[in-house]
């Protein structure tokens, strides 16, 4: 008897912990894992906006280093203008992307053309 | 909270997310929050060609508040248990 019931306890403790190892892969979108690292967000008015990440908050505001502008256009190739230390409202961001920086450095940005990004109609 | 489960038990599948600024962006589901924001990695962008923006990213986080749809492999849904539980759901609210 008592070794069924500390089995049975035994399994319930492995079963949580399981569970609970789970859940936090599964449901903890931190932006943690991508600070300090070269990243590029997309804002809700469709810009580009490349830089390192300092810091980020619940409401996903965040704090972007040395950052600069990716201008798109169909007609010349990448502008890029420098804008520094930058607090990003979180309302206002689409998409944090991690840069690859050794892809980064691999694409010529003279001879990319494209239509800028739309902004973003809810 | 109902989609927010269902998305936890798609974490490590192939889908398409569209976002409301026309795109779209492919990449295995990572993780999900309560907000539904989603976290891709392996990603590429759709249509390549016309948007170059993401060209270097690998691994992005999409805000929940962009998405527009979530297209998903069709043998990745039990559309009944879904159903079910969605009816279950709404009887409750």
């Amino acid at each position: 008897m008592p070794t069924k019931c500390s089995m049975k306890l035994l399994l319930n403790y492995l079963c949580n912990l399981f569970r609970s190892f789970n859940c936090s892969m599964a449901t903890t979108t931190g932006l943690e894992s991508l600070v300090d690292q070269i990243i590029s967000v997309i804002t809700n008015d469709g810009r580009n906006i490349v830089g390192v990440l300092k810091g980020f908050d619940q409401a996903t505001n965040i704090i972007l280093d040395e950052s600069h502008e990716r201008v798109f256009s169909t007609k010349e190739g990448v502008q890029q203008h420098v804008l520094g230390l930058y607090i990003i409202r979180g309302d206002n961001i689409g998409v944090i992307g991690e840069l690859d920086e050794e892809l980064d450095a691999s694409l010529d940005f003279s001879k990319l053309r494209a239509h800028p990004l739309k902004p973003v109609v809810h | 909270q109902l989609f927010f489960s269902y998305f936890k038990d798609l974490v490590g599948q192939e889908v398409t997310v569209e976002l409301k600024n026309d795109l779209a962006i492919r990449g295995t589901l990572h993780s999900v929050d309560q907000y539904l924001n989603i976290k891709l990695e392996n990603t590429r962008v759709v249509d390549q060609d016309k948007f170059p923006h993401m060209l270097s990213v690998r691994n992005c986080f999409i805000r929940g508040s962009v998405v527009r749809y979530v297209q998903l492999p069709p043998d990745g849904v039990d559309v009944d248990l879904l159903h079910d539980a969605a009816r279950r759901e709404a009887r409750g609210a």
